[in-house]
């Protein structure tokens, strides 16, 4: 008998860690229902590291034993100043930058939400944060959820295109049944974020925000909910993208891959 | 000089996890946190602006470990080959993280010392496989193949709640 296609075993472990580019996810995500075995191991190693993670968290808010500040301290009082060294030139360079994006970007669930912070090695402001705030700040506005509504679709795309330095499009979302509210522009940190808000026939509010990130590269989607709204978020082409909407994971990652989908036509 | 300081000072909570749950002992993984700070100040001057500083401070660590094990594998009043790891883990039992702490700590206690410490760069610490194999020094190819054994058995340890519902009947 001549079974499904197998799913390379290091997919499946860069699809549990987060580390596939969106094509790939796709494709494993699609061979993980014809492979129930593999599913359950996919299964089994989130839960690994989510239990890792929740283990070990408190490790992290412990003070720190004055021995290691001073172990630093030390260090810093009795050596000279080195003189910065550059001897490896450019291609060592850049791939010293690139595996600090890797890092940045990547990693899977919740506690890597500090990433994306635009400075390598930075913990302030993270992405997905900023979407999920900037979700809950505008969605419960009555009067005034957008800056430019709707009807100015085009002005509004012009606008936020302008500011954020590319060229966007307001996602058909129809099928999903939202209609676009509007949009607005934002200030993460000192620079320019757009959110676009949407809304289905029941009056829930879903929000797309997006900013410029330099040097990024390509991420899979990932989750997090946060008190009963949820956001897919992801790197594509320059951009961070996040989707944030008071829905379950499975129908939000649909309107995700739509919004992906979308994006790619342009 | 302060930016450096900064970045170092940045990664310390994740050493300092790391080496907890590498170790089990909170004690012993402060010490082993120490001698990698210490060694990283030493040699500042070795490290390059602009490159990947929690790559470079988790190496250190890794070798501190590795030469730690290898002297006391050959003190004469020490037998077995994994002398750094003495199932600390599930020991302090005043320690205040629970329940959890005992049985995960426990299953990761009977993980090869190789198993561990790819499953735990990768899953605790979030790096990437090719930062893994930066830091253990070792191919790509072997962090994925110490992962997926890692997993592997770190998923049988941890019985019917981390596998449900697909077991087959041999």
């Amino acid at each position: 008998m001549t079974g499904p296609e197998p799913i390379d075993r290091d997919d499946l472990h860069a699809y549990v860690d987060g580390r596939l580019a969106l094509e790939a996810q796709l494709r494993v995500e699609g061979r993980l229902a014809q492979h129930p075995e593999d599913a359950a191991a996919v299964h089994a190693y989130r839960l690994q590291n989510s239990e890792l993670r929740e283990t070990f968290a408190p490790v992290l808010d412990e003070p720190l034993p004055p021995n290691l500040q001073a172990a630093i301290a030390a260090g810093t009082a009795t050596r000279p100043k080195p003189a910065p060294s550059f001897r490896f030139g450019p291609a060592r360079l850049s791939w010293a930058a690139a595996s600090v994006m890797l890092l940045l970007a990547g990693g899977a669930g919740g506690w890597l939400l500090h990433g994306w912070s635009g400075t390598p090695g930075g913990n302030g402001g993270s992405f997905a944060e900023q979407a999920l705030g900037a979700h809950r700040v505008f969605v419960s506005e009555v009067r005034h959820p957008v800056e430019v509504g709707a009807e100015q679709e085009a002005h509004l795309v012009a606008w936020l295109s302008k500011r954020l330095g590319t060229k966007l499009r307001a996602p058909e979302l129809a099928a999903a049944g939202f209609e676009l509210v509007g949009g607005r522009l934002l200030a993460e940190g000192a620079r320019p974020a757009a959110q676009m808000m949407y809304e289905d026939a029941g009056g829930r509010r879903l929000t797309v925000y997006l900013r410029a990130i330099e040097g990024a590269e390509q991420t899979a989607f990932r989750f997090v909910e946060e008190a009963g709204v949820s956001a897919f978020y992801w790197i594509d082409e320059d951009y961070a993208y996040a989707l944030v909407a008071p829905l379950e994971r499975e129908p939000l990652l649909r309107i995700a891959h739509q919004i992906y989908r979308d994006l790619e036509r342009q | 000089m302060d930016e450096t300081r900064r970045l170092i000072v940045d990664q310390i909570p994740h050493l300092r996890r790391y080496a907890r749950a590498l170790l089990g002992d909170p004690d012993a993984a402060d010490d082993l946190v120490q001698d990698s700070l210490t060694r990283a100040m030493d040699r500042l001057h070795l490290w390059r602006p602009g490159t990947n500083m929690r790559a470079w401070l988790f190496s250190i660590l890794h070798n501190q470990h590795v030469n730690a094990a290898r002297r006391r594998a050959r003190r004469p009043d020490r037998v077995g080959l994994e002398p750094a790891h003495d199932g600390l883990h599930a020991a302090p039992p005043e320690q205040d993280a629970g329940p959890g702490l005992r049985d995960l700590g426990r299953a990761l206690d009977q993980l090869s010392e190789d198993q561990r410490q790819a499953v735990l760069l990768v899953g605790l610490e979030g790096l990437a496989y090719t930062e893994a194999a930066e830091v253990l020094d070792v191919p790509l190819g072997t962090v994925m193949s110490r992962l997926n054994r890692g997993r592997q058995r770190l998923r049988e340890l941890m019985g019917a709640d981390a596998a449900p519902a697909i077991r087959r009947v041999k």
